[in-house]
């Protein structure tokens, strides 16, 4: 039987990690988490992640970042908000989440063919392209870049979907979508004309 | 009443029976509705995961457009956009370093946002603005005998509970039981359905959805009414699988629009009722008659 | 630099301090350029002025050199002012021809170099020097104090400081708006840790208030109106209509049992609405005092509280020869001047209703803890069966703590008394029902005597401890043991998973807040509040059960959240306050107040600024008057009066300028 130890030591914290998610607007009140785990209570995902919202506050406070970062969690919140709405310390939990979806984003840190980091990258690039989402093209290129079996398990609703006539492969794109490009250039503080 | 109407893509996409449902309704009560301009993408849970400042700019795209209008009130039926709409406006407020930030992207498209825009949700703009007794006016054929569960979702009550109470909605049960329906007690209402999870986690999912299903079946609905396109998708478009994880809890979902069309006598093909995986066959078996009062 | 007159002497010491000036002030270098002053018969420096050798020292210069001005250079005068006045005092001068100069904490203790801070030192002892030649002979004035004490509220603090009052001798007036005295503990079962009967250790002392020759009890009553100052206030108290003569009423209750209404219909406040009361009714058995009241909103008697007088009313038949019915009964207002005020005017529960996700309201079977305090209760609406409101007895049941405190959304604060009395509940439905419990915490808070030991014994008893906010209480399952149930859906936060526990009922521990009209009162009373809303202390360590007005003090949870045990100590606390006013029988009156020049031309600008209250408008005269025993010295009129009119004692136009110049000086 294989046995590893799962004591932590100071060197797999890192340091400041906590601080700078804490120093993001809308996530100060981490600090004052009295782990209650109301948050776990109420959400409705709790039970399908590795960790705790709880513990996940606990986690990034305490500065694990990799566990944090590397946790399902993250990517199990549906954003429904219960959790913030009901902890007592008014903590955002859910735009605490949003912030290590982020930084996991940004770090490339998530199993490989994960579907939600990539559909959420995605969306962000086809929102960045066309200035709207065709929905039926945002799936379907998912589901060839994570799993052809969960895309074929699925073949009844996509029959429900031709049948039912939502089934539109016609890229949705504003007049002016150059301008998304130009809005997000200026977020970066980048000048001139994009690509 | 004129509002700058916001459909987001699902709108325009696989929850276009909601649109579809919404216009003529809304035409039936003399609310004009002018589709926002070259409108973008909301950004919805999405991109917030990847850029919340860069997300907040997509979404205050259209909030400075809606003023460049004229229109300066927004109606936003899809719930993800009316939450996320809303919460550009309280980022705008609220913080100062990503209100500059803000600026400086609209600018360099040559826009400008004020922050005053109200964001509404048609149910908002139904029950405040338009007024139940108005829309009793236009029931023709009560929807009597219907079991409804009012399904309100996350997005609309949490975090920002601004028209409704946030643990205890009531606007559309009343809307609902305007239109003649009987509401059945759903203490499910606000419960998450798991969004995007059905197709990208399916085992938490759809175990989500069942328990929405199996709790309206439960109390004896005939149908849930909702006010999401993501909500209706997930509660409409997985019945298969729900049946094959756990039993057949057959309950149709409609937007509760279509519900108001129908109870408007306004005809089928008018309110997108085919576009659902799951038909919802029930139809108000009377039309009162012409010089019958209305009720009351 | 000023000229002194010529009859001015002036003593000087600078004090050492230990350490403390001297490390940072060259205190001998003072002294020494003090010497050379104008006026300044001696200086010296020493190194403990406060103790007595110096205390004596300052006594035998005055005789020798025959000083008529005392200024001592050392710490703050919060500390110690009062020391040398005495002193001074004791040496033959006036106390008020001393002044204190502070050199340690605004000085020696906020420098760091010693050239710069004994320049300071020098320029403050000069200012100092200059100020007290102009200083005048004052008099402590004394005001006398009422003997008597009026305590406002008579659960168990206002009980228990009446009690101790009365046993001293010393007449007490004892308020209570509700019909009965006992306040909250009267509806307790039983009290924690040692689980004696509430009632049982609580009538005892409330039958010695009734009986007591010295305590004037008027029970079903308000105070109204205060005014007046430490040692007299002046106090109208509003007497409900009971319609009920309390003197004639022997409490026989004949008059409940003929009630025209056969059955109890109407909400019974004391039992939580758990219960029914009839229009007549007494609250609870062991009310003091026993009389009935008739409650004019339910009555057929009345309609709408007032009067009709069409009921067969025989209640009066019932009555009989004891007369004690008075249906005309009117609310009376009755003034009495004490000299003390002990405000115990206690708490309220949190209106679990707040938090929606628990259910309260919605759901039968959620109750609050002081419900199921009657509930468990032998006299209380089921005779102490736990039966829910929908007829079910329990099979299992979830303690949810915390609920309206440690919440940032309702109130922020540790109600204190939750955790222990969860456990006390735990352990009675268990007696009482033998069902599962579970109690739901965040932190188990046992600091008192045997709290800790009472927690061990709940753990032994097979209760289930499950460290957790609960997340919401619902009504829907998921599983067929779910059916039917309250589930109550939490993260196990030791074991590391969420749970969903099926219960038959769910307690609330609501959390204890100010009464709802704490506002109210606290203006009635001239008292602050703290943010919360609790009265506020004078200090939160030093000074308890003080308030910043002299003469009122407080006592239980009106100023927090406090158990049984503090709450009677602090009401003991109180007491002994109020005693040390009553027996030294006057208070002293520092003389700082200010006064009104016949110059005023009576524009009452004055008026509404002083904070105090000390101002009124002589009509006869056309001029503003002071009232010496309210006036604090503030000094806020002196500085308005247009027209100057407006002096104040120690602080006179000539002391204050004489200060800044010496101050100025160099």
């Amino acid at each position: 039987m294989k046995m590893r130890p799962t004591i932590k030591y100071e060197a797999d914290r890192v340091r400041g990690f906590g601080r700078e998610i804490m120093s993001v607007p809308g996530c100060e009140q981490l600090e004052s988490c009295i782990q209650c785990g109301t948050c776990s209570g109420v959400c409705p995902l709790s039970i399908y992640m590795d960790h705790t919202p709880r513990q996940v506050m606990a986690l990034t406070r305490a500065d694990f970042k990799n566990e944090v970062l590397r946790s399902r969690t993250i990517w199990l919140c549906a954003s429904c908000y219960a959790c913030t709405v009901e902890c007592p310390q008014e903590i955002r939990i859910t735009d605490i989440m949003y912030e290590l979806k982020q930084r996991a984003i940004h770090e490339g840190i998530y199993p490989k063919r994960f579907p939600i980091p990539i559909l959420a990258h995605d969306f962000s690039e086809m929102v960045k392209k066309n200035g709207r989402i065709t929905e039926m093209l945002l799936v379907i290129k998912l589901f060839m870049k994570t799993s052809w079996l969960a895309a074929l398990g699925n073949w009844r609703l996509g029959i429900d979907l031709i049948r039912t006539g939502r089934f539109s492969l016609v890229t949705e794109r504003i007049r002016h979508h150059g301008d998304i490009a130009r809005m997000m250039d200026a977020v970066d503080g980048k000048k001139g004309p994009s690509a | 009443m004129k509002y700058s109407y916001f459909p987001g893509c699902s709108l325009k996409g696989l929850g276009r029976a909601y649109e579809e449902s919404l216009l003529p309704v809304m035409k039936h009560l003399g609310v004009e509705l002018q589709e926002l301009d070259d409108w973008n993408c909301c950004g919805a849970t999405a991109y917030m995961a990847v850029d919340e400042v860069k997300a907040c700019v997509l979404a205050a795209r259209n909030l400075a457009l809606a003023e460049k209008s004229g229109l300066n009130q927004v109606m936003a039926p899809c719930a993800a956009c009316y939450l996320v709409l809303n919460k550009a406006k309280h980022y705008f407020h609220d913080y100062p370093a990503i209100k500059a930030t803000m600026d400086r992207a609209l600018d360099a498209v040559g826009l400008h946002y004020s922050g005053d825009t109200p964001v509404r949700h048609p149910l908002d703009i139904l029950l405040n603005d338009v007024g139940l007794e108005a829309i009793k006016q236009k029931v023709e054929k009560p929807l009597t005998g219907l079991k409804v569960a009012t399904y309100y979702g996350c997005q609309i009550v949490r975090p920002y509970a601004t028209f409704d109470d946030q643990y205890n909605p009531t606007t559309m049960d009343r809307l609902m039981e305007a239109l003649g329906a009987t509401v059945v007690r759903y203490p499910l209402k606000t419960k998450c359905c798991g969004g995007s999870l059905t197709g990208t986690l399916p085992e938490a999912g759809i175990r989500l959805v069942y328990i929405l299903l199996n709790e309206a079946q439960k109390r004896g609905a005939d149908c849930i009414a909702t006010v999401c396109p993501l909500c209706q998708f997930n509660l409409d478009g997985y019945h298969a699988q729900v049946k094959a994880q756990y039993g057949d809890v057959l309950v149709p979902t409609v937007y509760f629009t279509q519900l108001m069309g129908l109870a408007f006598g306004l005809p089928d093909k008018q309110l997108g009722l085919n576009r659902a995986a799951v038909p919802f066959k029930w139809r108000p078996t009377e039309a009162l008659p012409a010089t019958a009062p209305v009720p009351a | 630099m000023v000229s002194i007159k010529q009859d001015i002497r002036i003593g000087f010491y600078i004090c050492h301090c230990g350490h403390n000036i001297a490390s940072m002030v060259d205190c001998p270098e003072v002294a020494r350029y003090v010497e050379k002053l104008p006026g300044v018969t001696l200086s010296r420096d020493y190194k403990y002025m406060c103790s007595d050798p110096g205390q004596e020292l300052i006594q035998k210069d005055i005789k020798e050199f025959d000083l008529n001005r005392v200024v001592v250079a050392s710490c703050s005068p919060l500390l110690h002012e009062h020391t040398f006045r005495n002193a001074v005092a004791a040496g033959g001068l006036n106390p008020f021809f001393f002044h204190m100069v502070n050199i340690r904490e605004h000085d020696s203790w906020v420098h760091t170099d010693r050239k710069e801070a004994t320049a300071k030192a020098k320029a403050l002892a000069r200012a100092a020097i200059q100020r007290v030649a102009h200083h005048k002979a004052l008099e402590v004035k004394r005001v006398p104090v009422h003997p008597d004490v009026l305590v406002v509220g008579g659960g168990i603090a206002g009980i228990h400081a009446a009690l101790t009052l009365a046993n001293a001798g010393k007449k007490v007036y004892l308020v209570e708006r509700q019909p009965s005295i006992g306040g909250h503990m009267a509806k307790f079962d039983k009290t924690f840790p040692t689980l004696d009967c509430a009632a049982c250790i609580l009538t005892p002392k409330m039958s010695d208030v009734g009986a007591h020759k010295n305590i004037t009890l008027w029970s079903y009553s308000e105070v109204v109106k205060m005014d007046g100052y430490v040692g007299n206030y002046t106090v109208t108290i509003k007497r409900k209509p009971r319609f009920i003569n309390e003197d004639l009423c022997t409490g026989c209750q004949e008059c409940i049992a003929n009630c025209i209404y056969k059955e109890p219909k109407f909400t019974d406040e004391f039992n939580e609405g758990l219960g029914k009361r009839k229009p007549v009714y007494i609250p609870f058995p062991q009310a003091t005092p026993q009389v009935v009241l008739i409650d004019p909103n339910v009555c057929l008697n009345f309609k709408r509280g007032v009067l009709t007088d069409k009921c067969k009313k025989t209640c009066v038949e019932a009555c009989g020869d004891r007369k004690a019915i008075d249906f005309k009964q009117k609310e009376e207002f009755v003034e009495i001047k004490v000299g003390s005020i002990i405000v115990a005017t206690g708490f309220q529960t949190f209106d679990a209703k707040r938090v929606p996700p628990y259910g309260y309201g919605t759901y039968p079977n959620v109750y609050t803890a002081l419900e199921v305090e009657r509930l468990v209760n032998a006299s209380g609406p089921t005779a102490g069966e736990v039966i829910l409101r929908d007829g079910r007895q329990p099979k299992a049941i979830g303690i949810i703590h915390c609920v309206g405190s440690r919440d940032k959304k309702t109130n922020r604060w540790c109600s204190r008394v939750c955790c222990m009395y969860s456990l006390k509940l735990a352990h009675l439905l268990k007696e009482h029902t033998e069902a599962e419990i579970y109690n739901f915490y965040i932190d188990i808070r046992a600091p008192g005597k045997g709290y800790e030991e009472f927690y061990d014994k709940l753990n032994s008893e097979g209760v289930h401890f499950v460290r957790g906010r609960v997340g919401e209480v619902t009504d829907w399952g998921m599983t067929p043991e779910e059916e039917g149930k309250l589930v109550i859906r939490v993260e196990d936060t030791l074991a590391g998973f969420v749970r969903r526990i099926p219960v038959d009922m769910v307690v609330l521990a609501t959390g204890l807040e100010p009464q709802a009209d704490a506002q109210d009162v606290r203006r009635l009373f001239n008292m602050s509040c703290g943010t919360e809303g609790f009265f506020l202390e004078r200090h939160p360590k030093l000074a308890p059960v003080n308030t910043f007005t002299d003469g009122i003090f407080i006592a239980g949870c009106c100023q927090g959240p406090r158990d049984i045990p503090d709450t009677v100590a602090q009401a003991g606390a109180a007491a002994a306050e109020a005693m040390v006013l009553i027996d030294r029988g006057h208070v002293e009156q520092e003389p700082n107040t200010a006064y009104i020049l016949p110059d005023c031309c009576g524009c009452k600008s004055c008026l509404p600024l002083c904070p105090y209250t000390a101002i009124t408008f002589d009509d006869a005269t056309r001029k503003a008057v002071i009232n010496e025993a309210l006036c604090k010295g503030c000094g806020t009129c002196v500085g308005s009066c247009p027209s100057g009119s407006i002096v104040q004692n120690l602080f006179e136009d000539e002391e204050v300028f004489s200060e800044i110049e010496g101050m100025l000086a160099d």
